[in-house]
């Protein structure tokens, strides 16, 4: 528990000052930040094993930061120099790293779905009891892909968690507005993929729902869908002014919901940690973080010659 | 006058079948419906079934009779009140043209599905019109591998083979030798290939590595891709590239740019191929031809290639490429057959084009099926014109082998390139573009390009044949650029 509480509170300071970072005209582009979703990432990834591929959409800092991706190298890339992931030719939604099975950070709502669905393939195949964990939001759960994916998952009974994080809306959206059907767990039905909702505010909640769901892929049979009702604080990206909600709506799931506030109150009720404890460890977080972003502001830009490296791999 | 039962096409592009057996004998009823006969394509073994009713009066065509072209009487039936001495009076229809496609060669009649270019020759009069789009000139057969090709030992002896069974025989041979490499798509593997391609792929390597999707081709791809990301070899196939566009995304998006993206983490070694381009009757959604939308994108490779042996080595090149590669293949030259060398390992360099025919006066450049085109034209334009034309086969679009062109255009001083594609913004468009800039100097006339006319493929045979580009536009276009009327 205290493990996870300090992962989402990494994940929130991160994401904090990349925030910052943004608004100073260090990170550029698309920065969608994963503030409120935490609790998401970290309970699934508390129930993953050494091996298992995660994959998701734009949406992907927490994502990577729970894999155990270095938050140096992520905001390294944020800022689009040479000490990034993808030593600054990705940005915020193309980063990867093999070493910690984390395949993206895809650009394309939807496209990840079919790619996590080919990763549990190749598991399948090569018959290493691994799984593949794929997110995507409620947004790309209308992309007919999804769909093609799920009947081939099923058909041919892969080892795939699909986790769609349900944060209400899809950029300005609101799942009412763009879903005829707004339980998006049930979205499997038609091709015999069990799904289940679950409160994604909750850690607990989710990886107790996360470890039965990998059980069962993991086991053989088949697919799994996991709808995590959560809720992101800030805009769908940083220019996003969010008009669509109401500084109420948002304010009320802060004070009542928020993830990282009700581990806290577990944590201290269950007397883990008390209070100094805690402060403590928000202000190692803070140094983390705050290391990160000087070397992604120290890391040089990529050399030029960088331009023409890695279209093709050679030989 | 008895009924003719005619031999039946039984796709667009079939001319010819083999009669393997009949079901009835003289003397036996049938009724609309009854299968009379099975008939086997190179792609099927399929049923003839009756459609009118009567007695059989004479089977006029031999069990396992080859090459029967479609359209020829097999059979007479008897009509009710007919009796056998019908069949004495009976003499083949001299009005009807369909029914001399048994007793001559009548290329109009045969080819009309897929000849444009032999009716374009025939309308002009010129020599090519004896020849016909499935008879590919001597020197095609028998084309020699050029200096970048991996050398043929002495004494190798060539196969005649098709080029769908030289890419089912890269893919066996690639399967084979590397646990990874796999294959998915519509109808690979208990149908055997839509086009045969993957013929008895499922026999030998099980349900694990040739799997059927889903009609799904955006969703496949992108598993495709995932497994590619997963370390595997996928081999996907679209059962035509215009099914494609629906996986385009998956194409560029994903496994094009992903290497990059990544900082050089994530390869993608995956091909897609499958038939491109324009196959016969089937209209505009159904006959075009990609080159020039794929050649467009780094990170990918693209090959399209023309005869047998090329397609089997670039294949085998392709499939253990550890890029992505879109290897775009003819429908209309599956059924073709060249000599492939009968060698343990053939595999062709990727990025090498292929000089077809060595030439003085101009240079042409062509890929894929237009290849054939291409060198009929040049016959024709030595023959009648004393024009030598050196024509270089692209075999790859992208990387594309400008070196080659442009040392044969510094020789030449001319250029015609020719595509089945539309003009705008293609292939031809780029090699024009490139040897304008690389060879300036030596150009004697300004390039010229034939492609496809410039609006969606009609399907009515008239209009189809105007459309595509032919035989008859390349010599035009030759003539041309060398100023000769």
């Amino acid at each position: 528990m205290l493990s996870w509480y300090k992962d989402m509170l990494l994940i929130r300071r991160f994401e904090e000052k990349a925030g910052q970072l943004y608004g100073m005209g260090l990170i550029a582009g698309f920065c969608h930040l994963y503030i409120g979703q935490e609790a998401v990432v970290v309970g699934v990834q508390g129930a993953l094993e050494e091996g298992d591929q995660v994959v998701t959409g734009y949406r992907d800092h927490g994502h990577m930061l729970a894999t155990g991706m270095d938050p140096n190298g992520v905001m390294a890339e944020l800022t689009g120099r040479e000490g990034g992931y993808s030593r600054g030719k990705g940005g915020s939604m193309h980063m990867f790293s093999r070493d910690k099975n984390f395949f993206g950070g895809h650009g394309i709502v939807g496209a990840q779905v079919p790619i996590g669905t080919g990763l549990a393939l190749s598991n399948k195949y090569k018959e290493n009891g691994k799984i593949s964990v794929t997110y995507f939001g409620d947004g790309a759960a209308n992309q007919g892909q999804v769909y093609e994916s799920f009947n081939m998952a099923k058909i041919w009974d892969l080892p795939v968690v699909y986790v769609i994080e349900n944060n209400q809306y899809a950029m300005g959206t609101s799942v009412k507005r763009s879903s005829s059907e707004t339980h998006l767990y049930k979205r499997g039905v038609s091709f015999n993929i069990p799904g289940e909702e679950v409160d994604g505010m909750d850690v607990v909640a989710v990886n107790e729902a996360a470890a039965k769901a990998a059980e069962h892929a993991r086991s053989g049979n088949g697919p799994y869908i996991l709808e995590m009702k959560t809720y992101r604080y800030r805009g769908h990206s940083m220019s996003d002014p969010a008009k669509y909600r109401t500084r109420e709506e948002v304010d009320d799931i802060r004070s009542h919901s928020d993830p990282i506030e009700g581990a806290k109150k577990k944590i201290l009720e269950a007397g883990y940690a008390d209070e100094d404890a805690l402060k403590k460890m928000d202000k190692e977080i803070k140094e983390i973080v705050s290391d990160s972003a000087d070397f992604a502001r120290e890391s040089p830009e990529p050399n030029p010659d960088e331009l023409y490296t890695d279209v093709l791999i050679e030989g | 006058m008895p009924i003719e039962v005619l031999m039946p096409a039984l796709s667009p592009t079939m001319e010819e079948g083999t009669l393997a057996k009949w079901n009835v004998k003289p003397g036996d009823t049938v009724s609309s419906g009854d299968v009379i006969a099975e008939i086997e394509t190179d792609k099927a073994t399929m049923e003839v079934e009756a459609v009118e009713e009567g007695t059989v009066g004479k089977l006029l065509v031999e069990e396992s009779t080859e090459g029967v072209k479609v359209n020829a009487v097999i059979a007479l039936l008897l009509d009710e009140d007919e009796d056998e001495s019908a069949l004495d009076d009976y003499t083949p229809g001299e009005d009807k043209p369909e029914a001399q496609g048994a007793a001559s060669s009548d290329e109009s009649t045969d080819e009309s599905e897929s000849g444009s270019a032999s009716q374009k020759e025939s309308e002009k009069g010129g020599e090519a019109s004896e020849s016909s789009d499935h008879k590919q000139p001597e020197r095609v057969r028998h084309a020699q591998p050029s200096a970048s090709d991996p050398e043929i030992p002495e004494g190798t002896s060539m196969k005649e083979t098709a080029v769908r069974d030289a890419l089912r025989d890269a893919m066996a041979e690639e399967m084979r030798r590397d646990e990874a490499v796999f294959v998915m798509g519509e109808e690979v593997a208990e149908y055997q290939g839509a086009y045969k391609v993957t013929r008895e792929l499922l026999q030998e390597f099980g349900d694990k590595r040739v799997i059927d999707t889903p009609i799904t081709e955006h969703g496949f791809a992108g598993v495709g891709v995932g497994a590619a990301f997963g370390k595997l070899k996928p081999i996907v196939e679209f059962m035509t590239f215009n099914f494609a566009m629906q996986a385009i995304d998956q194409i560029i998006n994903s496994a094009a740019k992903t290497l990059y993206m990544s900082g050089g983490q994530m390869g993608c070694p995956i091909v897609f191929r499958g038939p491109n381009g324009a196959a016969s009757r089937v209209g505009a959604q159904h006959s075009q031809d990609y080159s020039s939308w794929y050649a467009h994108v780094p990170g990918l490779k693209v090959i399209a290639p023309y005869d047998a042996a090329d397609a089997k080595g670039l294949l085998k090149a392709a499939i253990r490429d550890p890029n992505p590669v879109v290897f775009l293949e003819h429908e209309l030259m599956y059924g073709e057959t060249f000599d492939v060398p009968d060698m343990e390992d053939w595999v062709l360099p990727i990025g090498k084009a292929k000089v077809r025919r060595i030439g003085s006066d101009l240079t042409i450049t062509a890929h894929s099926r237009m290849v054939g085109y291409a060198l009929e034209a040049a016959e024709t334009l030595s023959q009648e014109h004393g024009i030598e034309a050196e024509v270089i086969d692209l075999r790859t679009l992208r990387p594309l082998d400008t070196k080659t062109i442009v040392d044969s255009v510094k020789k030449t001083n001319r250029l015609v390139c020719a595509e089945e594609g539309w003009g705008q913004h293609g292939v031809g468009a780029e090699i024009a573009a490139v040897v304008t800039a690389e060879a300036f100097d030596y150009l004697d006339a300004p390039p010229a390009r034939v492609h496809q006319a410039d609006v969606p493929l009609p399907y009515a045979a008239n209009l189809e044949k105007l459309s595509l580009p032919g035989v008859a536009d390349i010599i035009t276009a030759a003539k041309a650029v060398c100023y000769v009327d």
